[in-house]
């Protein structure tokens, strides 16, 4: 900056016809120039700390069913926080963020989560290149995964106080695996952005595999222009031994576990104009491979037994949230997931259990969701948020979620993303 | 997937049809590089005329540009600490990374005003470095004039003469103006105006006008009732001559104060293309004169 800024002052000096006032000029000029730079030089050493910001939240819930019991009916388990949250006044996650150049080269951030349980959680750590070039930017470490749209946005900067069913089943909320990522941006002046990753694996809808090599692959491709952004996404991993509980027809413990591929799709699509923004997303997941299953701890009646099985599932949502002041938005989301094809070997060659002993996975359940919340944000540093729900994620039970939360955020300012 | 990573590799940028791709975050920066570059430059600009410059998002649109610029032109003092540092890394453009000379910042060539004494967001939305809306002020746009065709000669080496040519053409021309304005503008001395936000700071200042409230209860802050009507009896025992906001911000809270207060409210164009006499930076000083001047006094 002080060499621009040596330029700027010599090419003044050539450029400014040389009259006595314009020598006056120029020489206030120089003046203020060296005003300017001593002030530059004097903010020391404590301007090389990361940038840090803190985001407070919390959430006072009403709900009618228990959330302890929460389950997405026809779906296999997630292992992920998907639940709403816990009745009554509750501590949400506090978020701690570092981030900054680190040299030339590499940028880095930390993203912890402090959960409201006392535990310490590393949502994101990553360094990224600066200076590849080519429109080329390497990303490592953990991170939130490119594909899909909200996946990218953490949590605090969603429209709704919980993420999509879709989320929630497919994805175990949002994908934030340990990785490499490789983003690629199309010099064009239309916007054309290709990426991949290669992650370890280690968490819904893969299972943490312990082998060299990557455990997860994924591709994605976003277009977009003045106000919308579009894109397709695919993941792939193999899960082995994926396992959840389920209880069987005479109420009896089993343990299920999925081994095989599971490739998901994501079609998303964001527009935004003037006030409005508009948000869906698609996804489709094929799983083939075998499943365990085990009942020996409960009636015993099977034992342990291991067949084909394949599935085709599907969900979407689409969203809305329209500022209605300049401090309000209010917004409406609707979830709807697709119980869709599942062929079971174990049920298929009818020798043993039935679709009754598999009430997760078998019941022909399509889950639905309605959302409305109204927010209100005093500046861009704060949000009170009001969310009502209609969950019919189990299946023949409606429940009503009623979610008032804050968020708060201190510290360095937060980035507009689209 | 290895073709399509040799595909990625291979892909080279566009040539561009300029000899100096620039990027201007704002308007009247955007304006002032076709001054200087003309047809040397091609100029794209990331903030509307009417649209709030706090509120800009990285837009893919953004992104896609950046990433083939030589030269950011930005205003700086964070201004756009919103968005463009997520434009600056995701267009994966080294060029235009802070620190680099293809990221130019106004704010580096002028001594910006109220400076927070304070820094709290409870005072509202502060800048840490000053006022960041600072180019109603004619002898700031001649400063980074100065810094910016020098910038662009420093990039684009084989036009330098050009640049340096265009430059010292728009400071004389700018000078002459400057100089006309002030004597058009000497009975604006002493006006009171209530202003929206504090985007006209600069402009008060140069023309020895005088705020007397401003709209916002706090930097930032969207006007409230109760605030106005503080400021309705505010306006009973010092009256002003007039309420004053920029184009791009809402017009009610502005209306509402000045039908109960009887005086006018006057939108100011604020950047280039502000209004339809703003076409320039030449026209945006005129007309912004023009509409201070027909207040009656």
């Amino acid at each position: 900056m002080f060499r621009s800024m040596g330029c700027a002052m010599a090419f003044a000096m050539a450029a400014v016809p040389a009259h006595a006032q314009d020598a006056a000029q120029l020489k206030q000029l120089q003046q203020r120039v060296e005003r300017l730079e001593a002030q530059t030089k004097a903010r020391g050493q404590s301007a090389f700390n990361p940038d840090i910001s803190l985001i407070l939240q919390g959430t006072a819930a009403s709900l009618q069913r228990d959330p302890e019991t929460y389950q997405i009916t026809g779906f296999a388990p997630s292992g992920g926080e998907v639940g709403p949250p816990r009745r009554g006044l509750s501590l949400a996650e506090s978020e701690l963020v570092m981030s900054g150049n680190v040299d030339p080269y590499f940028a880095g951030k930390l993203v912890a989560a402090l959960t409201p349980e006392d535990e310490l959680e590393v949502e994101e750590a990553f360094f990224s290149t600066l200076a590849l070039g080519r429109g080329l930017t390497l990303k490592g470490g953990r991170f939130l995964s490119g594909i899909g749209y909200q996946n990218e946005i953490h949590q605090h900067a969603w429209d709704f106080q919980d993420a999509p069913l879709a989320y929630k089943v497919f994805l175990g909320g949002r994908l934030n695996d340990d990785g490499l990522q490789l983003r690629w941006l199309a010099p064009t002046d239309f916007f054309l952005e290709l990426g991949t990753e290669a992650g370890r694996g280690r968490s819904f809808p893969a299972t943490d595999p312990n082998k060299n090599g990557a455990g997860a692959w994924s591709l994605f491709a976003h277009v977009g222009g003045d106000g919308w952004r579009a894109g397709l996404s695919y993941l792939r991993v193999k899960p082995n031994e994926r396992a959840f509980e389920d209880i069987d027809a005479l109420g009896g413990a089993t343990t299920q576990a999925f081994s095989g591929t599971s490739r998901l799709w994501i079609a998303d699509v964001v527009v935004k104009w003037r006030d409005l923004k508009l948000q869906g997303e698609y996804f489709r997941r094929r799983e083939s491979g075998d499943l365990a299953f085990d009942d020996s701890a409960g009636s015993g009646a099977f034992g342990a037994l291991t067949d084909a099985y394949g599935s085709t599932q599907s969900g979407w949502y689409a969203q809305a949230a329209y500022r209605v002041l300049p401090q309000w938005r209010a917004g409406y989301r609707y979830d709807r997931l697709e119980h869709g094809d599942v062929s079971n070997g174990i049920v298929d060659n009818g020798l043993g259990p039935t679709a009754a002993d598999f009430p997760l996975l078998m019941t022909e359940h399509n889950p639905t969701r309605q959302t409305v919340m109204v927010d209100w944000s005093p500046t861009e540093f704060s949000r009170v948020r009001l969310q009502v729900a209609q969950d019919k994620s189990r299946a023949g039970v409606t429940d009503g979620q009623i979610v008032l939360q804050y968020i708060l955020s201190l510290g360095a300012h937060g980035a507009h993303s689209f | 997937m290895r073709t399509l990573f040799s595909l990625m590799l291979l892909a080279a940028p566009l040539p561009a049809l300029a000899a100096l791709s620039i990027f201007a975050c704002e308007p009247e920066w955007a304006a002032l590089a076709k001054e200087l570059g003309a047809d040397k430059v091609s100029v794209y600009t990331a903030a509307g005329a009417l649209q709030d410059v706090h509120r800009v998002e990285a837009r893919p649109s953004l992104i896609a540009r950046a990433r083939g610029a030589n030269l950011l032109v930005c205003t700086g003092a964070d201004l756009e600490v919103g968005w463009l540092p997520l434009v600056q890394s995701q267009s994966a453009n080294p060029a235009i990374r802070p620190g680099q000379p293809g990221y130019f910042e106004a704010a580096d060539f002028v001594e910006l005003i109220e400076k927070p004494a304070r820094l709290d967001r409870a005072l509202g939305d502060l800048h840490a470095a000053g006022n960041p809306h600072l180019h109603l002020h004619p002898r700031n746009i001649a400063d980074v004039a100065a810094g910016l065709g020098s910038r662009m000669a420093q990039l684009d080496p084989k036009e330098g003469a050009h640049y340096r040519q265009r430059t010292e053409d728009f400071l004389q021309r700018w000078q002459q103006a400057t100089a006309r304005w002030e004597k058009e503008a000497a009975p604006l001395k002493g006006l009171t105006l209530v202003v929206h936000h504090r985007d006209l700071a600069y402009l008060v200042a140069w023309l020895g006008m005088r705020e007397v409230g401003s709209l916002e209860p706090k930097p930032g802050l969207p006007p409230s009732s109760a605030h106005l009507a503080e400021l309705l009896a505010r306006l009973k025992q010092e009256p002003a001559k007039a309420v004053a906001r920029s184009a791009y911000s809402d017009p009610r809270p502005a209306e509402w104060l000045a039908q109960r207060a009887g005086i006018p409210a006057v939108a100011l164009p604020y950047t280039v293309g502000g209004s339809d006499r703003a076409k320039d930076l030449f026209g945006l000083y005129d007309d912004t004169l023009a509409r201070l001047l027909a207040i009656p006094r």
